[in-house]
C-alpha cells in the first residue's frame, strides 16, 4: 500500500539514521575490544570468552532459565488477561498497576524483600540457579502485560467471544483457539522482551550469589578491560541470534492474514 | 458479591504474605561431623592442627569469597594459587560489591551453599558487624600487633595503604602538589574512585584532600571544597574509574589507595603512582573476618591461614599493598625485599580515622557532598 | 444467578493473584513496612527525611528524566515501528530490528555507558574525530555526565522498549480501515489523526507509561554514567542500602522506594484520566 517513491526514500533515510544512533556504540565497542597495543588489531580479547568453562555452563543456565520464565509467564498472564477482558473488566486497572508495580521498584529493593520468600523456595526446591524463574516472572510481567495489552486492545475481543460461544464453544476453545491466534504478535513481542530480559538480567541474580551469564560474564570482564567489552558484546549478539531464531520458529506458525 | 469475592480474596493474599514473610524452618544442610567441628574451631589445634585443617577443608572441596575484585591487591592471584595449592574451588562473587554489600549478601543466603565464607572489609562496616563473625585465630596471630586485631580473633587488619594519586605519565605531569590538579593541564582528567558517601575509597580521597589543604580528621571541609573547585574547574570527571577507562584514555588520573593505583600498570604502561610530597599521608586497613554460618568453614579458616602466612602476604605485597605482619616478615627476612623496598615512601605521620571521626566526617559529607559537586 | 457463578469470574484470577503476592508484594510490603520502621519502631522520620533537599532534587531530576526520555522514546519509538511495519509481516528487516530492539531494550549499565563514553566522552572516537577533522568540540563542559547525557543514553533502551511494546499496536491497524476512510472521501492526513491515532492512543499512552516507570527505576546506567553526586532516587536507594560509609540508612532507602512507588502509581492515576477521556467511543 506505501509504495509512493518519496515514502520510500524517506523510510531509507530514517532507518539509517537510527541504525546509525544505534550502532555507533555498538561499533565503538567492537574498536575497543579490538584494540591491541600500539594501535594494532587483534582478537585476543574475543579468543578468551571461548575457552572458559564456567561460561558455558552459566549460559546453559540462562538459556534454560529463559525458556523457564517465558513458559510460566505464558501460562500464568495470558489466561488472566484474557479472562479479565473478557468476565472482569472492573480488574483492568488493578491488573495495569499490579503488573506496572514490578519495575517501579529497584532490583536492589527487591532483593531485600524477597530474601525471606526465596528461603522458602530453596527450602521446597532446593538450591538451584533455576529458582531464579519465579522471580524473573514477575520482573518480565510489566513488559510482557504492554506487549500483549497492545495487541489485546487492537482486536474485537468481547466480539469474538460472544460469537465463539453462542456457536458452542467452551471458555477452553475462546481462550485457546479464538483469542490466542489473534494475538499472537503480542505473544511473541512479550516473549522476546522476556528472553532479552532474563538473558540480560544483573543485578538479582548477583545479589543472591546466583551464577547466571551475566554474572559470569562481569567476572570474566574483571580481569580485562577488552574481554569486559568483548563479552558484553558477545552477549548482545547472542541474545539478538537468539530473538532472530524465535522470530523465525514463530512466524511459520503465524496463519496468513487475521480471523476476522 | 464481587466486593465480598475481593475481601475473601485479601484476606487469603494477607494471610499467604504473612506467612512467606517469615522465615522458613532451618533446614540442616547436613555438612557432617567434621562440617560442626570447624564450625566451632578457634585454632588450627581445635582441629587437630594445621594438616587435620588442610585435609577438613578439602574435603569441603569449595570456598566462597566475596567482593575481591582480581586486581585489587592481587586477589586474582591469591585467589589462583589458594585453589591450585588445595585443590579448593574458589568463587569469587560480586566482585564489585562494597563492604556493605557483603554483611548483606551474608545475612540475605543464610543457611544456604551460596552463602560467604570469608569477608574482607573496610573499617565502618567491620567494626559494625563484629557479631556476625566467627572467633578464629591464625597460626600467626601473635605477630599481629594488639591494635591490629581483635583480642579473640574475631577479626584481623590483613593489609593497609595510603591514599594516593595514580597517573598516566605520558598524559599528564607528576602532581608536585593537590592545588595542580586544578591546572589546565588536568582539565577533565581527574576520576575519584566512588562517590565519598557510599565508598571507603571515594571517602579517603576526600579527605586527604582536606589533609593537604590544611584540614584534618575532624575538619573534612578542605576536601570538599577543594573537590567542588575541581568540579568547577572541569576538571574532575565524575566518572568511576575502571581498567577500562583507564586503558581507553578517559581517566588518566585517578584518586585511589596506592595498591589499587597500582594495580593499573597492567593498563597503561606509562602508569605511575605518588603520594602527595610533604602531606601526611591518609591510610587504611583492611579487616578480614570469617562468617560464623559459613557453608564451608574448614575451607574459610584454611583460607586465612594462608593470607596471614609469608606466601600469603607476600602475595599482598606484590599487588602494592603493605601486609599486617610485613614488621616481623622484615625481622625473619621472609618479606619479598625488592617490592617491600619498592613500595612509595611515606613521610609525615599517617591519618587514620577512629570510628568516631569517620561518623561525623560522614554525616558532613552526607549533607554537603552532592552540592558541592553538582 | 447462583453465588457460585457470580463468585467463579473472579476465582479465576486466584492463580495469577496468589503468584503476584507471594513474589512481588510480599517484597513490597516488606519495603513499605520498612520504610515506617527504624529499629523495629514506627516513625516517621524517614518519610520526612523525603523532604530533604538532596531527597528532592533527586526526585525532580528522576521524574524530569523519565518524563523527557519516556516521551523521546515513544516518539522515535513508534516512528521505527511504524517504518518497519510498513515492510511487511515476514521481511528480514522486520525481524533483525524486532530481534536487535528486544537486545537493546535491556541493554544498560555499566558497558552501555561505557559504550557511550568510548563514542562520545572526552576521548571518545567521535569526539576525536570530529576535533581533529572539522574543529568541532562536542564534548563541551562535560554534558554526558549530567542530564542531557543520561537523557541521550535512556533513549537508547527506551526507544527499542516502545518499538518493542507497540509494534503488536501498529499490526492490529486493519488495511480496511484505511480503504473504508479513503472510500469515505478522507485523504491521507485525514486517516492518520481522524482513524489511526484515535485508535492507536491507549496502547501509545500506555506504551510511554511503561517507558516512564522503566527509565524511573533504572540505575545501572545512571550509576556507571555518574558516579558521584546521587543525582537521581534509585541512585540515592543504592546508596543508603550499599553505602560503607553512612552506616544505617536502609530505612531511608525504603522511603525513598515507597516514595517511587506512590509516583508512579500517580502518573497512572494520570494516565487513566487521559486514557477515560480519549477512548470514550472505544471499548
Amino acid at each position: 500500500m506505501r509504495t509512493s517513491p518519496a515514502f520510500r526514500v524517506v523510510r531509507v533515510v530514517l532507518l539509517l539514521l537510527f541504525a546509525v544512533f544505534f550502532f555507533g556504540p555498538l561499533l565503538a565497542m567492537l574498536d575497543f575490544s579490538t584494540r591491541g597495543t600500539n594501535g594494532s588489531r587483534t582478537w585476543a580479547a574475543w579468543a578468551n570468552l571461548v575457552e572458559d568453562p564456567e561460561l558455558n555452563r552459566a549460559i546453559v543456565a540462562s538459556l534454560l532459565l529463559s525458556l523457564f520464565t517465558v513458559v510460566l509467564m505464558l501460562l500464568l498472564l495470558v489466561p488472566t488477561m484474557i479472562w479479565v477482558r473478557l468476565r472482569v473488566p472492573r480488574a483492568t486497572r488493578l491488573l495495569e498497576f499490579l503488573c506496572l508495580l514490578p519495575l517501579t521498584i529497584p532490583a536492589l529493593v527487591i532483593v531485600v524483600g524477597i530474601t525471606n520468600v526465596y528461603q522458602w523456595v530453596t527450602y521446597f526446591l532446593g538450591d538451584h540457579v533455576l529458582n531464579l524463574t519465579f522471580v524473573y516472572v514477575v520482573l518480565v510481567l510489566p513488559f510482557a502485560y504492554r506487549a500483549i495489552e497492545s495487541a489485546l486492545s487492537s482486536i474485537d475481543a468481547t466480539t469474538l467471544a460472544e460469537a465463539a460461544r453462542s456457536l458452542g464453544a467452551g471458555w477452553g476453545t475462546v481462550i485457546g483457539r479464538i483469542i490466542v491466534p489473534n494475538i499472537w504478535s503480542g505473544l511473541l513481542s512479550a516473549a522476546f522482551i522476556s528472553v532479552a530480559l532474563v538473558l540480560g538480567e544483573f543485578t538479582i541474580a548477583s545479589l543472591l550469589n546466583y551464577e547466571n551469564m551475566q554474572v559470569v560474564i562481569a567476572l570474566l570482564g574483571k580481569s580485562d578491560a577488552n574481554t569486559s567489552v568483548a563479552a558484553s558484546l558477545a552477549a548482545i549478539a547472542f541474545a539478538f541470534v537468539l530473538l532472530l531464531l524465535l522470530s523465525v520458529v514463530g512466524r511459520s506458525r503465524r496463519t496468513e492474514g487475521k480471523v476476522t | 458479591m464481587a466486593s465480598r469475592t475481593l475481601r475473601v480474596s485479601l484476606v487469603a493474599a494477607v494471610g499467604v504474605a504473612a506467612l512467606a514473610a517469615c522465615a522458613p524452618p532451618a533446614k540442616n544442610t547436613g555438612s557432617g561431623g567434621s562440617g560442626a567441628d570447624a564450625a566451632t574451631a578457634t585454632s588450627a589445634a581445635d582441629l587437630g592442627g594445621m594438616d587435620a585443617l588442610v585435609k577438613a577443608a578439602k574435603k569441603e572441596g569449595k570456598l566462597n569469597v566475596i567482593a575481591l575484585p582480581p586486581d585489587w591487591a592481587n586477589y586474582g592471584n591469591i585467589i589462583k594459587t589458594f585453589g591450585d595449592k588445595y585443590g579448593i574451588q574458589v568463587t569469587s562473587q560480586q566482585p564489585d560489591a562494597g563492604s556493605q554489600d557483603e554483611i548483606d549478601a551474608a545475612k540475605r543466603t543464610k543457611g544456604t551453599d551460596r552463602a560467604p565464607d570469608v569477608f574482607d572489609l573496610g573499617q565502618a562496616v567491620a567494626l559494625a558487624n563484629t557479631s556476625m563473625y566467627a572467633k578464629y585465630k591464625v597460626a600467626n596471630f601473635n605477630d599481629i600487633g594488639a591494635q591490629f586485631k581483635d583480642p579473640k580473633g574475631a577479626w584481623v587488619n590483613d593489609y593497609g595503604g595510603y591514599m594516593a594519586i595514580g597517573y598516566d605519565s605520558a598524559k599528564v605531569p607528576a602532581p608536585k602538589s593537590i592545588d595542580d590538579l586544578l591546572g589546565p593541564a588536568y582539565k577533565g582528567k581527574v576520576a575519584l574512585n566512588g562517590d565519598p558517601t557510599t565508598s571507603g575509597a571515594g571517602f579517603s580521597g576526600v579527605l586527604m584532600a582536606a589533609v593537604a589543604k590544611g584540614g584534618s580528621a575532624d575538619n573534612i571541609k578542605p576536601g570538599v571544597d577543594f573537590f567542588s573547585q575541581m568540579k568547577k574547574a572541569g576538571n574532575l570527571v565524575p566518572v568511576d574509574p575502571t581498567s577500562a577507562t583507564i586503558k581507553s584514555g578517559q581517566t588518566p588520573v585517578v584518586i585511589d589507595w596506592d595498591y589499587t593505583n597500582a594495580a593499573h600498570v597492567n593498563d597503561v604502561k606509562t602508569w605511575k603512582v605518588a603520594l602527595l610530597p610533604n602531606v601526611d599521608p591518609v591510610g587504611g586497613f583492611y579487616y578480614q573476618a570469617i562468617n560464623a554460618d559459613a557453608p564451608h568453614p574448614a575451607a574459610a579458616r584454611l583460607w586465612e591461614e594462608f593470607l596471614f602466612s609469608d606466601q600469603g602476604q607476600n602475595l599482598w605485597l606484590a599487588g602494592g599493598a603493605r601486609p599486617i605482619r610485613a614488621d616481623a616478615m622484615v625481622k625473619a627476612g621472609t618479606i619479598d625485599k625488592a617490592k617491600y623496598d619498592a613500595l612509595p615512601k611515606v613521610t609525615g605521620t599517617p591519618v587514620i580515622p577512629t570510628t568516631e571521626q569517620t561518623t561525623k566526617m560522614s554525616d558532613y559529607l552526607a549533607k554537603n557532598w552532592a552540592a558541592a559537586v553538582k | 444467578m447462583s453465588r457460585l457463578a457470580r463468585l467463579t469470574p473472579s476465582l479465576a484470577l486466584l492463580p495469577f493473584l496468589l503468584y503476584l503476592t507471594v513474589f512481588l508484594l510480599v517484597p513490597t510490603v516488606t519495603v513499605v513496612v520498612g520504610a515506617f520502621a527504624e529499629n523495629g519502631t514506627f516513625t516517621l522520620a524517614n518519610i520526612t527525611a523525603l523532604a530533604d533537599p538532596v531527597a528532592l532534587t533527586a526526585l525532580r531530576t528522576s521524574v524530569l528524566l523519565s518524563a523527557v526520555s519516556a516521551v523521546i522514546g515513544a516518539v522515535f519509538g513508534a516512528v521505527l515501528a511504524y517504518l518497519i511495519v510498513s515492510g511487511g509481516q515476514a521481511s528480514w528487516l522486520r525481524r533483525s530490528v524486532i530481534s536487535l530492539s528486544g537486545v537493546l531494550a535491556q541493554c544498560g549499565g555499566v558497558m552501555l555507558a561505557f559504550a557511550f563514553i568510548a563514542t562520545i566522552g572526552y576521548s571518545g572516537v567521535l569526539t576525536v574525530w570530529l576535533r581533529d577533522h572539522l574543529g568541532i568540540d562536542i564534548f563541551g563542559s562535560g554534558w554526558l555526565f549530567a542530564l542531557p547525557g543520561l537523557i541521550l543514553v535512556y533513549a537508547y533502551f527506551q526507544i527499542p522498549l516502545m518499538v518493542i511494546v507497540f509494534l503488536p499496536a501498529l499490526d492490529g491497524i486493519k488495511p480496511q480501515w484505511r480503504e473504508a476512510s479513503v472510500n469515505l472521501g478522507a485523504n491521507g492526513w485525514q486517516y492518520w489523526t481522524q482513524v489511526a491515532f484515535p485508535l492507536l492512543r491507549p496502547a501509545f499512552l500506555g506504551a510511554t507509561l511503561l517507558l516512564f516507570a522503566n527509565a524511573f527505576a533504572a540505575y545501572a546506567t545512571a550509576a556507571a554514567l555518574v558516579s558521584q553526586g546521587n543525582p537521581i532516587v534509585p541512585l540515592l536507594i543504592r546508596s543508603g542500602l550499599s553505602s560503607e560509609v553512612l552506616l544505617g540508612h536502609q530505612h531511608l532507602a525504603y522511603a525513598l522506594a515507597f516514595e517511587m512507588i506512590v509516583v508512579v502509581a500517580a502518573v497512572m492515576g494520570m494516565y487513566g484520566l487521559l486514557l477515560r477521556r480519549t477512548a470514550r467511543w472505544l471499548r
